[in-house]
This record gives structure tokens, sequence and C-alpha cells, in this order.
């Protein structure tokens, strides 16, 4: 059992209660997950920023004090690039005005031990393990105003509780996932994008469908078309739900296993494990509420 | 979607023949269900403030009619043995889950596993069902005004399952003595479950499902659906049948 909140925001009026609306749903799905979590915010000011790419380090200590950090990497990108290292909550965020690739590489070379848990222009991935609201406290998610959000709390059933094992996996820009449910042969799909020269940070289940997802977006695919393929290729249990820059997608497997349910209005579109998690959202009692329909691929753009 | 039908504040912690009302949004769901352990037939609840959560309801074993103002989580009015649950919202996983008699009606829709295992009572669902509706069911009557998931009424024993909208896949797997009525389409038939004729007697207690229902549909407009009877006992000769 896991639990997941989502909430992508249409209505711009509503950005700067992004983080206190998320952090209500989130409330009420701990008890679905209380070992660890995780957290996804889009287009957060002061997290990120339009024409910078930013990336998302797990935890707050990286070995290296924040600004011998910066120094290192401004030795290897542009003066230009106004790189900035800041700590947040239990994660530390490094931005550049440079390509995300290029600050990968900078980072991976700066602090070879990091793990990167977030990239992109518009995402800030936060993770770590202990109670959810704990976490969400100590990031501020509160505070945080954006355009999309997503969490989970995690009841570790195919990998160990460790922050890394968290939820989101967020492996290409901008793309974050998010499952509750487990993978049955993942192992075997692991190995096949191995040989594609995929590289895995984790021993996750989860982490083989973000990399999957990520590879047939990288193929081509958009979104909806990578979810479908998602479902002809893995076996098990799952409600997933994925976000990218501007759209949010949520698909369930054919047997509908794992709890999804719905609510749409013209302000917003949220998701979550259980109606609870919604009860409070403002204008509620007017929303379209539905549980997605088994195996379809469900997505919201912005 | 669901409209909610607006509260009753009328009345406010009197007894009996008057309505209690609960405000669950300042008082614990197992104050709830404790005094209404404690309730004597023939006295009134309402619900205001549910918000999703689960176990609302439960196990309540005296006449009593309560009323819940909004949707509800897991498990709501399970074990039920006596007395009227009315949802005015949509309920989550487990409506009414083992209900032994008794009524539960649910204005919204209602999640997975709605009436599983129940052994008698009504459950009537305005809305949808999801997957798994009537589940194992021993001998509760369901009406769904709405359409079923897959897999509804999967090994049911006995009781009757109608569904005025469409069913999906696989349904009635497995069944046993359990009588399933649907008026739109059926997207599958689970293992051993095959159409029925329509008697006169199915017409008839159709027509009383129905009308206990509050429901208008003409039972002429429904086909039956029940065991084939071929996997009743357990034959390594069925094996790929299972």
């Amino acid at each position: 059992m896991c639990g997941i909140a989502a909430l992508q925001l249409r209505n711009p009026s509503l950005h700067a209660e992004l983080g206190s609306l998320l952090s209500s749903m989130m409330c009420q799905i701990v008890d679905r997950g209380p070992d660890s979590a995780g957290l996804a915010v889009y287009n957060t000011p002061g997290l990120v920023s339009k024409g910078t790419s930013t990336l998302s380090l797990l935890g707050k200590d990286q070995g290296t004090p924040v600004d011998a950090i910066t120094a290192a990497l401004e030795t290897l990108l542009p003066a230009s690039a106004s790189t900035a290292v800041k700590v947040v909550g239990d994660t530390t965020l490094v931005s550049a005005a440079v390509d995300t690739d290029l600050l990968v590489k900078a980072v991976s070379e700066t602090l070879p031990a990091s793990t990167i848990i977030g990239r992109g222009e518009h995402v800030a991935v936060m993770k770590s393990v202990g109670h959810p609201m704990e976490i969400a406290a100590e990031h501020g998610l509160e505070a945080m105003a954006g355009s999309q959000g997503l969490s989970h709390t995690r009841m570790a059933t195919e990998s160990a509780v460790t922050a890394g094992g968290s939820h989101p996996f967020s492996v290409a820009d901008d793309l974050c996932l998010v499952h509750n449910g487990s993978f049955s042969n993942h192992a075997t799909i692991r190995r096949e994008l191995k040989r594609e020269g995929v590289v895995f940070d984790s021993d996750n289940d989860t982490e083989v469908a973000a990399r999957y997802i990520a590879s047939r977006l990288q193929q081509g695919d958009d979104l909806e078309t990578a979810l479908t393929n998602l479902g002809k290729v893995f076996d098990g249990f799952y409600t997933l739900v994925v976000t990218t820059a501007d759209s949010m997608a949520v698909v369930r497997d054919p047997i509908a296993c794992k709890p999804a349910i719905i609510a749409e209005t013209v302000d917003y579109v949220a998701m979550a494990s259980e109606y609870r998690a919604l009860a409070a959202l403002p204008g509620i009692e007017n929303a379209r509420i539905f549980e997605p329909e088994p195996g379809k691929v469900y997505t919201w753009s912005l | 979607m669901v409209t909610l039908t607006a509260a009753d504040t009328t009345t406010a912690n009197t007894k009996s023949e008057s309505a209690t009302s609960v405000d669950l949004a300042d008082s614990p769901v197992r104050d709830l269900n404790q005094a209404l352990h404690h309730a004597e037939d023939g006295q009134s609840w309402t619900v205001e403030n549910p918000g999703g959560k689960h176990s609302l309801a439960v196990g309540i074993n005296a006449d009593v009619t309560v009323t819940i103002e909004g949707h509800t989580g897991y498990y709501a009015a399970g074990m039920h043995q006596k007395g009227d649950v009315t949802i005015n919202g949509n309920a989550g996983v487990g409506l009414a889950e083992n209900i032994m008699s008794g009524r539960v009606h649910v204005k919204g829709d209602a999640s997975q596993s709605a009436a599983a295992t129940g052994h008698g009572g009504l459950v009537v669902i305005d809305g949808n069902a999801g997957a798994r509706c009537g589940i194992s069911m021993k001998g509760v009557d369901i009406v769904v005004g709405g359409n079923i998931g897959h897999m509804s009424a999967f090994m049911a024993q006995a009781g009757r399952l109608v569904v005025c909208g469409d069913a999906g896949d696989a349904l009635g797997d497995s069944i046993y003595e359990a009588r399933i009525y649907v008026k739109g389409t059926v997207a599958s038939l689970g293992a051993d479950c095959i159409e029925k004729p329509m008697k006169l007697e199915h017409l008839d207690e159709l027509g009383g499902l129905l009308a206990a229902a509050g429901r208008a549909d003409n039972p002429a407009d429904f086909k039956r659906y029940g065991s084939a009877r071929n996997l009743y006992h357990f034959s390594v000769h069925n094996s790929t049948s299972y």
C-alpha cells in the first residue's frame, strides 16, 4: 500500500496555494505509506526559474560545503550560467543557466557520490525517509507556489526503505512518476533497458517504469502512448501518476488492484488514492468526481 | 457526479424521536460508531462532514436511521445488521461489506467490492459501482442504478444482483446460486456463468427488487444470468475452465 496525491492547477490564481493544497491532500494519505515520502513541485518560485536548469540532489549534506560545491561547479560551467546551490529541507538544489545534460555532467564530476532525484527547467523533487508530513514540513511545502505538484507516501514492498527508493522517480527533464503497487517483471525489463545503455540509481521496481517511460518518450511516444506501451510490457499492480512540464497522466492496471479517484473542476484536476485526500479542496462539492477506468490512460495538459 | 442534498441542521444532540446530528469535522469516527452501537430502535442520526473517512456507521445492530451527508471512505456501513443507512454522496471501497440484513442506500457511486460477502439485506446504489461488486455475495440483494465494473458477483453464492446499466468483464465468474439481472450490456461472462430464461417468477422477483430500490425500470427489459453448474465441485477435468 502507498498513497498518492497529485494536483494540477488550471487557474493561475490558485498557484500561490499549490503547497498548502497539496499538503492538505498529502496529510490524508499518510496512513497509506508512513515509512518515507516524496514531493515534486512545478514552477515553484525560489526553487526553479525559467531559462535555468535545476537538479535536485538527494540529501542536504553532500559531504562538501555549499560554497565549495558552487565554486567547483563554476570552474566547470560558463561564468554567465549564474550557478547556484541551495539546501531546501533534506534536498540540495543545484541550478545554472545551461543545458540539463551539461549540469548533470558537472555535478557528477564535482559530487560523484550524489544521487540526482530530479532534473529539468520546471520541477524540483524532494524525498526522504520518515513521517511524510515531517518531510513536507522540513521542505516547507505549505508555503510553496507552483502550477502542479505530486506527492507520494510509501509503504515499501519491492525494495528497501531508503530515501533513494522513495517516489517520485524523475529520470528525464521535468518527468516524474509515482506508483502505488508493485511490478512483477521489473527485473526482466531492467535487464533489457540496461542492454540499451540505461543506467539505474536504485533497485526499485518503480524506477524501471520511470526509465521505461523516459525511454519511450525519447523514442518519440507522447505521454499517453508511452503509458499505453507500459501497460503492454509491465506486469503487476499499479496506479501511476506521471507529470511532465505541462501535463499530468493517470493510469491503473487492467484489473484495477490499486485505488484512484479524480476530481476535476475548471480550476484544477486532482488525483488521490482516496477521496478523503480530495475532501478539503476548494469547490470539491461541484467537482466531477470519478474513479479512473482500469487500463485507461487519462491525461490533462496545462 | 453527485450533487449533495442540503444538510439537516434543524436538530442537534436530542434523543429518540428527532435526529441526532454528529459533525465529523469536530468529533472522531470512533465516537460515532460507539454511539451507534448503543443506539435504540427508532432513533435517527445525521452525520455531517464525513470527508471520505473510513469505517463510518459500521456494525449497526439497532433499527435506526442514519443519514450521511457527503462522501464516505472505505467500509461504510460494513457488517450492517439492522436499520437504514443512506449516504448522500459516493462510497469508497467495501461499502456494506458483509451486510447481514437491513438496508444501505448510496445516492452517488460506490467504489470496488460493494456489498462483498453480504449475507442479507438490501444495498441500493443509485450511481455506478466499481469492480467486484457483490463479490462472494451470500444472500444480499444489490440494486445498482448505473454500471458495474469487472469481476462482479465473482463466486456469488446466494442473493440477487440487479444492474440497470451495463456490466463489466467476467460477470458472475464461478457463480453458485446467486441470480443476476442486467438491463444493459455485459462486456463478458465469467467462467460457468450463462444467460438464463426470464420466467414469470423472475419477472416478479425483479419487479419486487426494483420497487424496493425505488426504481421505475421495466423488469421485461432485463436479462437473467446465473450458474451453468458445471464447476460446482472441483474436478481436475475442469482445470482449464477455472
